[in-house]
């Protein structure tokens, strides 16, 4: 059962992503990326990672894409169609790009020094202070604790990235207002 | 026995989709009526059904109570005949409704309704999922409600729907901000070091049966309450729909069943935040404040504890109703001035007080 909803899911994941990428209409694309990202919170569920599926649905496909479709229809993009293939350079570029992902999915997955195989890792425990530790499970808890505890440098930097990258959309919006 | 178990949880989704759909069909009535009561009008009051409706007292009351109003407007919905516009992008514009009404729907999965008392003594919750992030998945479901409004004002490919839809979508995404905020001290308290809820909305209700949260978090209360109605786009908030500016916003260019959905949506949203509300700030089926559970242990408290709890929502429905017929619609500039200058500076605010309460609590009891 859990088989045959995983490869449901990842054909979703897969097909959505292509139509994604292919699609010349720009809404169609955003809408393909949708799907996508459910479908990959899908998978989690199915990983028993419960916490990061809700995380993936509320803030990609819940906020991200919102503000994406939004910009989409506000330009209405559909107007200026894609270019297919017709630069030179274009054509160039994708055939080199391909030849290159080419190479490495041939090097990754086969020949003498492919990826090892995957197995099962052994779950790292949280640190445990002053006898208070909470052990590793899919719980909310224990993210939360990991985050403050044994991740809180990861943590720290994240937040600091993201502060600096929300200074610059307020730096960059406030400059656009001042030439007008 | 296996099969059992797979079909045991689809009848309950099944029951649960048909009360809920029974819910959202009669708080339309319940709309109806309380709006014309307030307006000194009788509302609803001669739709009559075959062979029950003409029992002699019984079908006069409850005609008059208009009880069989919502079998015929369902019907009406259905038996319309189905218009759809020449200028409209005919994809995304079936796939809209159903887009608004399934979030929704999907939300009352984690949703617990009341309490029964399992063999080994121990108190469960009523709920098709009892997950430990249930807050999480309303908060994520319910977000994507609003691509069903996004694409219905643009697959109208008209200049109102388009408006509204764009208005509805600002507001929504601003509001759940202040929304998120808020509930974030009433987590902080429920699920205290010690307890073995994290964010699951049982543990919400559990921890209210000394003292409901709308007496101890009156500030999140009220502003998790004003971002409901935003976010269910309800009468001071109605953006999407302002039919003195936008002849009916989002949903102008539909007809028939397809209305029908969106407008379903809009009580199954209302009836949700009705819910969600009272689990989170009335607690839950808990009898009140400082009386936690006088149910007995045996199905007919389960039954009791349901009952109450759907009394309580009832009061929330007709508490949104309320607002509704009373209050006049805001202006679109206050409603975001509201949002992003009053609201969510108020919800952060009152999290960093939470926070160094709390912080305080723990540095004065550890020693």
């Amino acid at each position: 059962m859990l088989d045959i909803l995983f490869y449901v899911f990842a054909a979703i994941v897969l097909v959505s992503a292509l139509l994604m990428v292919v699609s010349p209409n720009a809404v169609n694309g955003a809408m393909c990326m949708i799907v996508s990202f459910v479908g990959t919170a899908a998978l989690f569920v199915l990983l028993e990672a419960y916490f990061l599926a809700i995380l993936q649905v509320l803030v990609y496909a819940g906020a991200v894409m919102v503000l994406f479709l939004f910009i989409i229809m506000l330009l209405d993009v559909d107007k200026s169609e894609g270019s297919y293939f017709k630069d030179k350079l274009t054509l160039g570029a994708a055939i080199i790009g391909f030849a290159l992902v080419a190479i490495l999915v041939c090097s990754a997955f086969a020949g003498a020094n492919h990826l090892p195989e995957p197995g099962l890792m052994p779950v790292l425990e949280n640190p445990t202070g002053e006898g208070v530790g909470i052990p590793f499970t899919t719980s909310s808890k224990s993210f939360g604790y990991s985050l403050f505890s044994k991740y809180m440098l990861p943590f720290q930097v994240t937040g600091f990235l993201l502060l600096a990258a929300m200074i610059g959309v307020i730096v960059v919006s406030k400059k656009h207002e001042e030439n007008s | 026995m296996d099969i059992l178990a797979m079909l045991l949880p689809i009848a309950f989704s099944l029951t649960m989709i048909s009360v809920f759909m029974g819910l959202c069909s009669y708080s339309v009535l319940a709309e109806r009526k309380v709006s014309s009561w307030i307006q000194g009008r009788v509302g609803p009051n001669r739709t009559r059904i075959p062979l029950v409706g003409h029992i002699p007292i019984l079908g006069n009351l409850l005609t008059g109570l208009g009880i069989f109003q919502p079998a015929a407007d369902g019907l009406k919905f259905l038996f319309k005949e189905e218009i759809i516009p020449g200028h409209v992008k005919v994809g995304y514009y079936y796939l809209a409704p159903i887009i608004a009404l399934a979030p929704a729907l999907t939300t009352m999965v984690v949703l617990p309704f009341g309490r029964y008392v399992d063999p080994a003594g121990v108190v469960q919750p009523l709920v098709l999922a009892n997950i430990d992030v249930g807050i999480l998945f309303i908060l994520g479901v319910s977000s994507l409600g609003v691509y069903g409004i996004v694409l219905a004002g643009w697959s109208s490919n008209s200049k109102y729907p388009f408006l509204g839809a764009i208005r509805s979508s600002a507001q929504m995404i601003s509001y759940e901000l202040a929304m998120g905020l808020a509930i974030l001290p009433v987590f902080m308290w429920s699920s205290a070091p010690g307890s073995e809820y994290g964010l699951s909305l049982f543990g919400v209700v559990q921890s209210q049966q000394s003292l409901w949260l709308i007496i101890w978090q009156p500030l999140s209360a009220l502003i998790f309450l004003v971002a409901v109605f935003a976010e269910t786009n309800r009468l001071p908030f109605d953006m999407a729909e302002s039919e003195t500016d936008l002849v009916g916003g989002f949903h102008t260019e539909y007809g028939c069943f397809k209305f029908g959905l969106f407008f379903v949506a809009e009580y199954a949203h209302v009836i949700m935040g009705s819910a969600l509300f009272v689990c989170l700030f009335l607690g839950g089926w808990n009898f009140l404040p400082g009386i936690a559970d006088p149910w007995s242990d045996n199905v007919f408290g389960t039954v009791l504890s349901v009952l109450w709890f759907m009394s309580k929502v009832f009061f929330m429905i007709f508490f949104f109703i309320w607002v509704r017929w009373t209050l006049p619609r805001f202006r679109y500039d206050q409603v975001m001035s509201l949002g992003w200058k009053i609201l969510l500076p108020l919800a952060i605010g009152n999290l960093v007080f939470n926070t160094l309460i709390i912080a305080a609590y723990d540095h004065f009891t550890r020693n």
